[in-house]
């Protein structure tokens, strides 16, 4: 109220001034400065003094907020106290429900070799990644003692803090070696390889092509890595030219910031979900065309394909120094723990201060190391091991054909295939009970399978419910012919 | 800054809840003197010039580039690493890099041996000189137990397993590689937690970034101590939900987030929070505090939040049964919603657990990431936790592992207590067997490690980036297996090893400003607190 007043009196008094001064205008325009100066002589008191008010009252309007939020919105302490009083978590955990598979894990008594005892019954396991049977290789275990014997277990620190040891250095340069590369680097853990990898050169604002059926680590990777992902369809690479096209477009639109934007492609060897081979010449010659590097995750492959086992660099007779980096676990066919990288020394070498799982991590213990160079020895020694792997692979994967009821997925090359139900039922719970009822069905007739387990609601791509079927060295024909004879009986009698 | 450091930490020293605490909690830290602090500054202004002028004259092939290069079929790709991605790393820590990955050639105890390497071309690649240096004292390792051995109950057990099992396991916990072996360590690791379940998992690192995504997610808000492990960052951050950051150990600053948490909600929406979640470490690695646990539970339990204890480093080596650092505080591990250790350090093995509720470890071993898509753990490792395990506990008959207990603390009191004797500047709780003692300028941290491996000690020296820019330092981890001359070797040496790379000393009129606290009614001879300076 006092502020309209106010107003309306600076108004009234305005216009008597501006009154007297019209009149005087004719005199001339100089005249004015000096009748201000008189005017405001002349003004009575009360005038001066209401004119000021209003000055100081508008210079107040000028700078004050209009609108405090704050000042209506601020809670008192009582207030704040009911707040914190009313507020109720969600529970830590939801429930799991009992008869959640994970909750009643397989018990394996005594070491998961050929001969596996699940649940006190002895099996021929057909369920590790086992697949050069060097789990229980005497020379392997004979090396790992040795090397207990000098070594103790742990290291007791991160490979920066005293936690090198002489057995990683010569593992790093024997991996380097086998993989005819100019350096590698090991981790202790094999999820965390390609996990850690990832993020310590792709940042922020970098693009990384996946193919969408990567396994969960790289996906954790891509996750950690906070660069833009982009699935193209599983190995079809015209989808990925389709992207890497579309990616085109897009730096000629912004060529200052395609010059600083990285970009990669992430592959697998071999699919640990699908169990096929990635077209790895197609994506060299993409590389190439469109400047992108390529990141090759080999856990299943290494070991595995190729006529040396070098993987699938060998098996297509790809140049190793095309593939940026090549990253694979020894948790497979190594047989120990843990996981390695290789390359070019320029890339390689970053991870030693970039790589997380590397840095902060302690580092392998020794005889795990030792154990995994023991594994390279026999594979270096008599590559005809790969040569009967691929003879039992192609073996079973052909007399697992036509089994009813359900499909094989996989290539002939692959040691880890999967069996799918060929009609599901559409719930995926009901087709997880099915295969399950298979895998208890051949293990009482004492052959040991597992179910390919995800998260489901994790995986970006979730791969229908499977049964999985690892093939290895040790698997003689007569043991695969049951195993596949057993299958096929349980299949007819779950499925029908 | 430095100032404002000196604030904060000034604040976080104030007393807050003395009766929470049922022994003194003495935790001692100093202001970093301007003097260091200006001369610090200048230290790295002056190897930044030097950097860029070396890079300098590196592009102009004045100076011969020795760094690997890119291949010429990819020269025209985008660069790899921007160019000042690498600037640290090129001019700064390859000046000293042969203070780290020492490669050992036996077994990490109370003394190591080490292949001996020279490098013929500035430190970017090292040679083996054939030489190995024996029985260097071993003031790096994680071992506070001592159970890094090769001989005795702990590897024989390991050998036996091994000669069993093999040493790989080659599927996951939830498919073919859940062996007898597990279930039996998972069930003692519970046992010596004092909680209801247990779950353990093949890599530390592992444990924390793998399972934190499956404990939160979007709308949980986590509230993370500034000084945590990368591993709890990495794991905050996959999860997905919002993180804020509390000042170190600081509780006015976390009751502070805990109560803006609740009362805004979250962000824009102010939907409330579904869960909040405190992370914190039991001893934090690079500042040998102790977490300030009783407080913590005391605000957990006030505010209705979660709490994430990671006990790295202090499972083991702290308390009187050795269970951590709920023992230590003599607190209730059921008060702890999450209790995450790794094997790594006290127990001589490798891999983590996390213990907790029933319902917790069920819902994590069907969710958690490690349990369904990673290797489980190598059978001689897991021997390793069991038998060291039961030597703690007094399970084995013996007062083996009560000796090393007693030893340990022993030790740690003796060589902080020797060590501020002497006026040098350290770190952290007087419980902690993590020492960190301060060399602020980047010149040192070379010459420190240095002069002291000649002096066959091997020491962890520490700066930039995984301390703040001035504040590097040398780090000492006390070990039940260090007997007392050898840390009165290790304290000598420290005198003698030259006016270059003597540490700082503390001001003795420092020493009786707030930055010593004390609690509960403690109360300390003015003898402590104004150490003489001749002990030097």
């Amino acid at each position: 109220k006092l502020c309209i007043c106010c107003i309306c009196l600076g108004l009234y008094n305005n216009k008597n001034r501006k009154e007297k001064r019209k009149t005087k205008m004719a005199s001339g325009q100089q005249w004015v400065l000096v009748e201000m100066v008189q005017a405001f002589y002349e003004a009575p008191a009360y005038h001066l003094i209401l004119e000021g008010i209003l000055i100081l009252w508008i210079i107040r309007l000028l700078f004050s907020k209009t609108y405090k939020l704050q000042e209506t919105n601020k809670l008192t302490e009582k207030e704040k106290e009911e707040l914190i009083e009313e507020w109720q978590p969600d529970p830590l955990v939801p429930l799991v429900s009992k008869d959640h598979p994970s909750l009643s894990y397989d018990i394996v008594t005594g070491p998961p070799s050929h001969k596996i005892i699940i649940n006190g019954k002895e099996c021929i396991n057909f369920a590790s990644f086992n697949f050069l049977g060097l789990l229980d290789n005497d020379r392997v275990k004979q090396k790992a003692l040795t090397s207990l014997k000098t070594y103790g277990v742990g290291t007791c620190g991160p490979r920066g803090f005293y936690g090198t040891f002489d057995v990683h250095l010569e593992l790093e340069s024997r991996l380097a070696k086998f993989m005819k590369t100019e350096e590698a680097i090991i981790y202790s853990y094999g999820f965390a390889t390609i996990a850690s990898a990832i993020p310590a050169y792709s940042k922020r604002g970098d693009i990384v092509f996946v193919d969408e059926a990567a396994c969960f680590s790289i996906q954790k990777g891509l996750q950690a890595s906070r660069s833009v992902i982009k699935y193209f369809k599983h190995n079809d690479m015209e989808d990925l030219d389709r992207l890497l096209k579309e990616q085109q477009l897009e730096d000629h639109k912004n060529p200052r910031k395609a010059k600083v934007t990285r970009r990669f492609i992430v592959v697998e060897g071999l699919y640990m979900n699908t169990a096929d081979i990635c077209p790895l010449p197609e994506l060299v010659k993409m590389k190439y065309k469109y400047k992108v590097r390529i990141f090759l995750e080999e856990s299943l492959s290494f070991g595995v394909l190729g006529e040396h086992g070098r993987g699938v660099t060998e098996h297509f007779g790809v140049n190793i120094d095309d593939i940026d980096l090549i990253s694979a676990n020894m948790e497979n066919a190594i047989a120990s723990i843990g996981g390695f990288c290789c390359g070019r020394s320029f890339v390689i070498d970053h991870q030693r201060l970039s790589g997380q799982g590397y840095c902060f991590s302690a580092s392998l213990p020794p005889m795990l190391a030792a154990a995994a160079i023991e594994a390279l020895d026999i594979m270096e020694e008599d590559p005809d091991i790969f040569t009967v792997l691929r003879e039992k692979c192609t073996s079973v994967y052909h007399a697992l054909q036509g089994t009813s009821g359900l499909k094989l997925v996989g290539v002939p090359l692959s040691p880890s295939l999967h069996l799918q139900l060929e009609r599901s039922s559409g719930s995926r719970d009901t087709d997880q009970r099915t295969l399950r009822r298979i895998v208890d069905y051949v293990s009482l007739r004492e052959v040991a399978l597992t179910i390919a387990r995800y998260l489901e609601k994790e995986e970006r791509y979730l791969p229908p419910p499977t049964i999985r079927v690892l093939v290895t060295v040790e698997q003689t024909d007569e043991e695969i012919q049951k195993a596949v004879s057993c299958i096929k009986e349980a299949a007819l009698a779950v499925i029908s | 800054r430095i100032r404002r450091r000196a604030h904060s930490l000034a604040n976080h020293n104030v007393v807050r809840n003395p009766s929470l605490y049922n022994k003194p909690f003495v935790e001692s830290y100093e202001e970093t003197p301007l003097l260091v602090a200006v001369l610090t500054y200048m230290g790295y202004g002056i190897l930044t010039i030097f950097g860029y002028l070396r890079d300098f004259m590196r592009h102009w092939n004045i100076e011969k580039c020795s760094v690997a290069r890119e291949r010429d079929e990819q020269k025209d790709f985008v660069p790899l690493y921007q160019d000042f991605e690498n600037f640290y790393t090129r001019n700064l820590y390859t000046r000293i890099r042969d203070n780290w990955n020492r490669p050992l050639c036996g077994v990490p105890g109370s003394k190591m041996d080490i292949v001996e390497q020279v490098s013929h071309d500035y430190n970017r690649t090292f040679q083996n000189t054939g030489k190995i240096m024996r029985d260097v004292i071993n003031m790096g390792s994680y071992n506070y137990l001592g159970f890094a051995e090769n001989v005795g109950q702990c590897a024989d057990a390991a050998i036996q397993v091994t000669e069993k099992y093999g040493s790989g396991v080659c599927g996951t916990r939830c498919e073919m590689g859940n062996l007898d072996i597990h279930q039996e360590m998972e069930e003692l690791v519970a046992r010596f937690l004092g909680v209801e379940s247990a779950l353990t998992f093949g890599m530390g690192f592992a444990t924390n970034s793998m399972n934190i995504p499956a404990l939160a997610g979007k709308g949980c808000l986590i509230l993370s101590d500034e000084l945590n492990h990368a591993s709890l960052v990495l794991g905050a951050r996959l999860s997905g939900s919002t993180i804020r950051v509390f000042k170190h150990n600081n509780m006015v600053s976390l009751e502070k987030l805990l109560r803006d948490a609740i009362v805004h909600g979250q962000p824009r929406t102010h939907r409330p929070w579904k869960k909040l979640l405190i992370v914190v470490e039991g001893i934090y690695s690079m500042e040998g505090s102790i977490v300030r646990l009783p407080e913590v539970i005391a605000l957990k339990k006030r505010y209705k939040a979660f709490l994430y204890l990671d006990e790295a480093h202090s499972i083991g080596a702290l308390g009187p049964n050795g269970k951590g650092v709920v023992d230590y505080f003599g607190l209730d591990p059921k008060d702890v919603d999450i209790m995450m250790g790794t094997f790594t350090k006290s127990f001589g093995a490798a891999g983590g657990y996390i213990g907790g509720k029933r319902e917790l470890i069920q819902y994590l071993r069907s969710h958690s990431h490690s349990a369904v898509y990673a290797t489980s753990m190598p059978p001689p490792v897991a021997q390793q936790i069991i038998t060291s395990m039961t030597t703690i506990m007094g399970e084995d008959g013996t007062s083996l592992g009560a000796d090393r207990l007693r030893q340990l603390s022993e030790n740690t009191t003796y060589f902080r207590r020797k060590l501020r004797e002497m006026g040098f500047i350290i770190y952290g709780n007087d419980d902690s067997p993590v020492v960190p003692m301060m060399l602020y300028m980047p010149a040192k941290i070379g010459a420190f490690g240095r002069e002291m491996l000649k002096r066959n000690i091997g020491t962890v020296v520490v700066g930039f980036p995984a301390t703040p820019i001035i504040e590097s330092r040398a780090r000492f981890c006390v070990s039940a297996a260090h007997t007392r001359e050898t840390l009165d070797v290790v304290r000598g040496v420290r005198g003698v090893s030259g006016p270059l790379v003597r540490p700082w000393k503390a001001r003795r009129t420092r020493r009786s400003s707030p930055f010593i606290r004390l609690t509960k009614g403690s109360c300390v001879s003015s003898k402590a607190l104004h150490p003489s300076r001749h002990g030097a």
